[in-house]
């Protein structure tokens, strides 16, 4: 307990709280990114309403604006959909699957990044060749099309009852397996160096395994870029798992995510009901925002050339 | 290989060197791109780092390399260490042949030779404490038996060179170049070796600290009965160092002999061209060649003798044939047409080596510190 407050309080003296704090856009960034996390995790406790409870709808509730607009009403602050499920409950579990596929598959592409990485940069010859051309396909088709492919083949593996229910996990892999290059590029170059590093040698001459070499001696070494790169990436995961849920691969009506969401909304939107698409839409804009603005802010203060 | 068994036979059991290597050579290729070979007609090249050098070291014994930048002394290092592998040749060390392990194996041999990098700041790894640095060796070979008994020789070994028991809890960076080059030091010296390759371990000091630093490495070599290999091209540092010097110039040994017959009567001309570099009040009156020419490029080496086109002694065989390792005078060996025939003037007694070797390192501390304070970090 004392070592836990002992660390808080060094870390709040230190440089990076001292940057953090001195900008404004990154508190703001963060807060709100913090309110929709905690939003998203608590989803069941705080949300007004439980949009899959379908005893709970009445089609009478439908297609209400929102709470400030004539004929609405109080309960439901940012309308209804055409299903008469409240627009900013259906907006809290969708944030919850959206940032929980952009978490996971961020995990997922970081973790893959960096062992093809550390281990291609550190063994070198053929099998970091191997990885490295790996990469460069993925590098030269966009990130949607690759995610496209290995959804369609996850897909077609599955049985067909299964697909549903799978979504999940299916977007999770696809988003996954598509970005792992840019850690395993970053990764291998800061690898390349530090095993020149005289430090690494050194394990070498006293009889240090290689997997304790790379894992104990590299690794921490080389993690600073990939912090800030998967910062970043949350936010271009998020967008891809909506891109895909928009283009109908992703999460399916019955679980939306944002991107589900943003889809249903609009088929609607010319027939007046802008609020069922607006809002979403808003919510993941502020959203990648946030997490951009974060990362930029962590690339930065990271970067001893720009303190 | 015939030629070290012959070597080990004449000697006595016992009293065979620690370490031999013999005919020892490393090549790096530098590969050219396929459409450039393809387009272009170019050839692989090699870089002949190390290109066939025999030595031996006693036990117990200093032999210091001495060349410029670039001439292949750090390779050889990083050859007996078996940090980069051997093209051919034979590293034996105490009997066991060495030349096609790799760096850590077999442990129950690398176990007993360490190494001292050159640069302190890079050479310990900047995220781990101190005192997990220095146990690593002794977890790595199992040396201890408790967690007790490791924090009891880690503060041991840190007090040993001269730091406090304390400092184990402390990062890298908190240290001062010459602190960190004895955290090096006990790293090195945890797994009790018996040989120690020291890989220039002052140059990247400042001159007051080098001398600490030579200071508590001889201080070990007497108390410890270690053997070194140690590399260097501060000719001060070698003399104060050394039992043996062998003299590299771009991948040979031009020289090999006891120290003190290198400074008192260098034989071959590249030799003589280091001694006159070191600036020396005695040699004021003396006039000093200049050092003439640059290190050749290690791609395409000039052919027979390696130094002709800087040696003002070179003839027509000296540009054809590479002359080899003949023994000269007091047990010596020097590779050079000129020496062999006869042909050099007799050595100049440099102002640095007549009879005035100082051999306590006092010349370097009598500049920079009072001997008192020879061993506080």
């Amino acid at each position: 307990m004392a070592t836990l407050a002992a660390r808080l309080r060094s870390f709040t003296a230190g440089d990076l709280f001292y940057s953090f704090r001195r900008s404004r856009t990154t508190v703001l960034a963060t807060t709100v990114l913090a309110l929709m996390m905690l939003g998203a995790l608590l989803a069941p406790l705080v949300a007004p309403h439980d949009p899959f409870d379908i005893a709970s709808l009445s089609l009478l509730d439908s297609e209400l604006p929102p709470a400030w607009m004539e004929g609405s009403n109080p309960a439901y602050w940012l309308g209804t959909d055409t299903q008469a499920r409240d627009v900013f409950s259906s907006i809290l579990y969708g944030l919850r699957i959206s940032l929980f596929v952009g978490a996971a598959s961020v995990l997922l592409a970081a973790v893959l990044g960096v062992f093809l990485g550390l281990v291609g940069g550190y063994f070198g010859g053929l099998l970091d060749a191997v990885i490295m051309r790996v990469a460069d396909v993925l590098l030269s088709f966009p990130a949607i099309l690759v995610a496209l492919l290995i959804n369609g083949v996850l897909r077609g593996i599955l049985p067909a009852g299964q697909q549903e229910s799978a979504a999940l996990i299916v977007l999770v892999l696809s988003i996954g397996l598509t970005n792992w290059v840019q850690y395993a590029r970053t990764v291998r170059g800061s690898t390349l160096v530090e095993r020149q590093r005289e430090y690494v040698q050194a394990a070498r001459t006293i009889g240090v395994g290689s997997l304790r070499i790379m894992r104990a001696h590299i690794l921490p070494n080389v993690l600073g870029p990939v912090l800030v790169i998967a910062t970043i990436n949350l936010g271009m995961a998020v967008l891809t798992e909506a891109t895909l849920s928009f283009l109908g691969v992703g999460m399916p009506a019955t679980m939306p995510s944002l991107g589900t969401l943003i889809r249903v909304g609009n088929e609607y939107l010319f027939s007046g009901i802008w609020w069922v698409v607006i809002f979403p839409s808003a919510t993941l804009a502020i959203l990648v925002l946030a997490v951009n603005l974060l990362g930029d802010w962590l690339r930065d203060a990271l970067n001893p050339k720009l303190r | 290989m015939t030629r070290t068994m012959s070597l080990a036979a004449r000697r006595p059991a016992g009293t065979a060197p620690l370490l031999e290597v013999s005919d020892l050579r490393k090549h790096f290729a530098l590969p050219r791109p396929f459409l450039n070979r393809v387009l272009q007609a170019e050839q692989h090249q090699l870089v002949r780092a190390v290109d066939g050098i025999d030595f031996t070291i006693e036990r117990g014994k200093t032999l210091s390399l001495v060349g410029e930048s670039g001439c292949g002394k750090s390779t050889v290092a990083k050859l007996v260490m078996g940090l980069i592998g051997t093209t051919s040749g034979r590293i034996v060390f105490d009997g066991v042949d060495l030349s096609h392990a790799p760096a850590g194996a077999p442990a129950k041999l690398r176990r007993r030779m360490q190494m001292i990098f050159q640069d302190p700041y890079a050479s310990l790894n900047p995220r781990w404490r101190v005192r997990d640095i220095i146990a690593e060796p002794l977890q790595t070979y199992r040396l201890c038996a408790s967690r007790a008994e490791e924090t009891r020789e880690v503060d041991r070994l840190l007090e040993f060179v001269g730091l406090n028991a304390k400092d184990g809890d402390k990062f890298p960076h908190e240290f001062s170049g010459g602190q960190r080059q004895r955290i090096s030091i006990a790293r090195a010296i945890s797994t009790k070796p018996d040989f120690l390759v020291c890989d220039e371990p002052t140059s990247a000091l400042d001159v007051s600290v080098q001398a600490q630093i030579l200071n508590l490495m001889r201080e070990m070599q007497r108390e410890l009965g270690l053997t070194y290999l140690f590399i260097s091209h501060d000719l001060a540092v070698v003399n104060f160092m050394a039992d043996w010097i062998g003299v590299m110039y771009l991948g040979r040994l031009v020289e090999l002999a006891p120290a003190e017959t290198v400074f008192a009567s260098p034989q071959h001309p590249y030799t003589r061209l280091l001694l006159d570099t070191i600036p020396d009040l005695t040699m004021a009156r003396r006039g000093r060649e200049p050092v003439a020419g640059e290190v050749p490029n290690p791609i395409d080496p000039p052919p027979g003798c390696h130094f002709h086109p800087r040696c003002p002694f070179a003839e027509s065989r000296c540009r054809s044939e590479p002359p080899q390792l003949r023994e000269t005078v007091l047990g010596a060996s020097t590779a050079c047409h000129a020496v062999e025939e006869g042909r050099l003037p007799p050595a100049v007694a440099s102002g640095f080596a007549g009879g005035a070797i100082p051999t306590d390192g006092a010349h370097l501390l009598g500049k920079i510190a009072p001997p008192d304070q020879q061993l506080v970090g």
